[in-house]
């Protein structure tokens, strides 16, 4: 007779020649059947930590997902002030943004965000880096931190006050409104028509030419100090025996940079430009509205961005449905990239942000 | 050799500290250059002539800031939603991180999702604006009223508003950190799930839940837009200071390019712009008190949470 492999659950009873359930399978069985009671009784047993994630779940899913279900008006004719009254018209409201009758401020608005959110990256990215490595050349504990307080500080400062003291720093030179310093400076430096142009008219902010600059300038303003942080620890933690194994080796302070520090710091630098990348398209609209809160200035065709744009005709019902499309294809297309960014870094590096 | 490599460190040296000095000055500059300005004669304020030192002297605008009441007001608001914000804010922040953070918590992986997807994916300002009407309805209707603006809108903002995942996040990874052994030990004592998470996770997370504090109480002070949105010019007495700041810039001076002489409340705008700049001021001080107690703690914080999984 051959006997079955499977005997650890299986039993072969020789006399009678039938095969049995063996002790082992039957406790197995038992348990499989009895897995939802223990489940439930794990469940039961730790209930006050399920009861601490109430409160949580309760305010995310009330004031974070609840407003997603008011995406549906984006497919919804939206000529009604009654929700239920307005037909189903598909991509209809697409269509209008994309290339109807919303599409040239639309797209506007869409290039903005991009054209903003790059020169940030390209001129606010290498910053954070350098400060990083210049606080660390700062051997004095006091003198260090007297600096970080200093650059930290602007991130700590509200949009309102930031967008104020912009305004009024670059403010235009006609009477009618309280002069700037630093644009008297600008226009007593640079004999720019451009520039004289805008300085005497409504100012550097409200100007055509000028306004990216100035937000890109005061957005590293407040931030470059604080995402140096990052970067910074990243600095510290090069073990300093690879700066006298250099020096040993004759390598001066470039040399030690170029092949000790950068090289140290180098995957914190791409996870977080891949990071930075991901986040492109949340362009705070919040100082860009501060900056720019009517469309009849003059800064309008260069500050628009799609959640101001949204916001300006959303203020109409009868346009609203274009406006929430229209930040929804936004949304979708940052969301895209920000997992896709995730994505890379935790290839890259095994480490992601989430 | 060895001379050169010196020469080479003490250039760099000399420039990082040359230029981390100007860039601390650029920082802190235009703060200064407010204070200067608030006791400036008004005349120097409207022509520009504040470079840094007030050019003249008056504290009448101080004076005029101190006797604003509606100022006073919403800086009282912005107190409150401020600090009753931020302890809503912390206290589900802390118990859902506390949750999230052990491994024997059953759909883990689906509730960090939950809470991952938000920073994903936002609904959008028209979206979140409507969610925040009907909020602010059905809050009313609790209490008997028949329309938002019934009911006070502070408390809607206290508890609809503030949310923040990153900092959920960072308090997760935070409680990560501290050894399973430390909870086993007080398990046996008999503490309970709650005793365990005073008495052990939150003394040893000192660090991260000052920062995340200062996270949520620096975006509580600070909010405008929402508040604005939400608030509009009907519940002018519930307005944060932000809102209230930003109205009078629009009213009395010309900065947004609105102004209009028979609606403003100060005729001279070198007056209401020296006033500007001591509301600036002023709104700034709880800030420049907390932040360098809670600085040395949140370079630490920041790092600590910030790039694992």
């Amino acid at each position: 007779m051959f006997k079955l492999k499977c005997d650890d659950f299986l039993i072969y009873d020789e006399a009678t020649g039938t095969y049995s359930m063996s002790a082992e399978q039957q406790v197995r069985d038992e348990t499989e059947r009895n897995r939802w009671k223990s489940t439930g009784f794990t469940l039961l047993k730790d209930w006050r930590l399920y009861l601490m994630l109430v409160p949580m779940i309760l305010v995310y899913l009330l004031w974070k997902y609840l407003p997603m279900t008011e995406l549906l008006a984006a497919f919804r004719f939206g000529n009604f002030q009654d929700v239920a009254d307005r037909p189903w018209v598909g991509f209809n409201n697409f269509k209008v943004i994309f290339v109807g009758a919303q599409a040239t401020t639309f797209w506007m608005a869409f290039r903005n965000t991009f054209v903003i959110a790059f020169y940030g990256l390209l001129f606010g990215f290498p910053l954070p880096i350098i400060l990083a490595l210049f606080f660390n050349e700062i051997r004095s504990n006091v003198a260090r931190s007297i600096l970080q307080v200093c650059v930290y500080l602007p991130k700590f400062i509200s949009t309102v006050i930031v967008t104020s003291l912009t305004l009024a720093l670059f403010a235009s030179q006609t009477a009618s409104t309280s002069q700037g310093f630093l644009s008297k400076l600008l226009a007593a430096i640079s004999k720019a028509s451009h520039l004289q142009a805008a300085v005497d008219g409504d100012g550097l902010v409200y100007s055509l030419e000028y306004f990216r600059s100035i937000y890109i300038i005061t957005d590293i303003w407040e931030h470059a100090g604080y995402d140096s942080i990052v970067f910074f620890a990243a600095v510290i933690a090069v073990s300093p025996t690879s700066y006298e194994a250099a020096q040993i080796d004759g390598a001066g302070k470039m040399a030690q940079m170029r092949y000790v520090v950068i090289p140290s710091i180098l995957s914190t630098v791409v996870i977080m430009l891949i990071m930075k990348i991901g986040g492109l398209l949340s362009v705070g609209y919040e100082k860009l509205y501060l900056l720019c809160p009517d469309d009849s200035l003059d800064n309008y065709q260069v500050a628009e961005v799609v959640s101001t744009w949204s916001n300006r005709i959303g203020d109409q019902y009868t346009s609203r449905a274009y406006g929430i499309a229209g930040e929804m294809t936004n949304n979708l297309i940052g969301m895209i990239l920000v997992i896709g960014s995730n994505t890379i870094a935790r290839k890259a590096s095994d480490v992601s942000l989430y | 050799m060895k001379r050169k490599i010196e020469a080479s460190e003490l250039i760099f040296k000399i420039i990082a500290y040359v230029l981390l000095i100007i860039f601390a000055i650029l920082c802190v500059y235009p703060l200064l250059y407010a204070l200067g300005s608030t006791f400036s004669a008004w005349d120097s304020v409207r022509d520009g002539k504040v470079i840094l030192w007030p050019d003249g002297f008056q504290i009448e605008s101080f004076r005029l800031v101190f006797m604003d009441n509606q100022f006073w007001v919403n800086y009282s608001n912005t107190l409150f939603v401020t600090f009753i914000g931020t302890i809503w804010c912390l206290v589900y922040s802390v118990l859902g991180a506390y949750a999230l953070s052990k491994k024997r918590l059953m759909g883990r992986h689906g509730f960090n999702f939950f809470l991952v997807f938000t920073m994903w994916f936002g609904a959008g300002v028209i979206p979140q604006y409507l969610n925040y009407q009907q909020t602010g309805a059905v809050f009313a209707s609790i209490v008997g009223g028949s329309s938002m603006f019934d009911i006070d809108l502070k408390w809607l903002i206290v508890i609809a508003m503030g949310m923040n995942a990153t900092n959920i996040i960072l308090l997760r990874n935070s409680f990560e950190g501290v050894p399973s052994e430390i909870e086993e030990a007080a398990r046996i004592d008999g503490a309970t799930e709650l005793q365990i998470l005073t008495k052990v996770y939150i003394p040893m997370s000192k660090a991260t839940i000052a920062t995340v504090a200062l996270f949520f109480g620096i975006s509580r002070w600070n909010g405008y837009f929402w508040a604005y949105k939400v608030l509009g010019t009907q519940q002018q007495y519930s307005w944060p200071v932000q809102v209230y700041m930003r109205d009078f810039i629009d009213t009395n001076t010309n900065l947004t390019l609105n102004y209009v002489a028979d609606t403003a409340d100060y005729k001279d705008i070198g007056q209401a712009t020296s006033m500007v700049y001591a509301m600036v001021v002023l709104a700034m001080v709880p800030i420049l008190v907390i932040y360098p107690f809670i600085q040395k703690y949140f370079a630490k914080g920041v790092n600590m949470g910030g790039v694992k999984e």
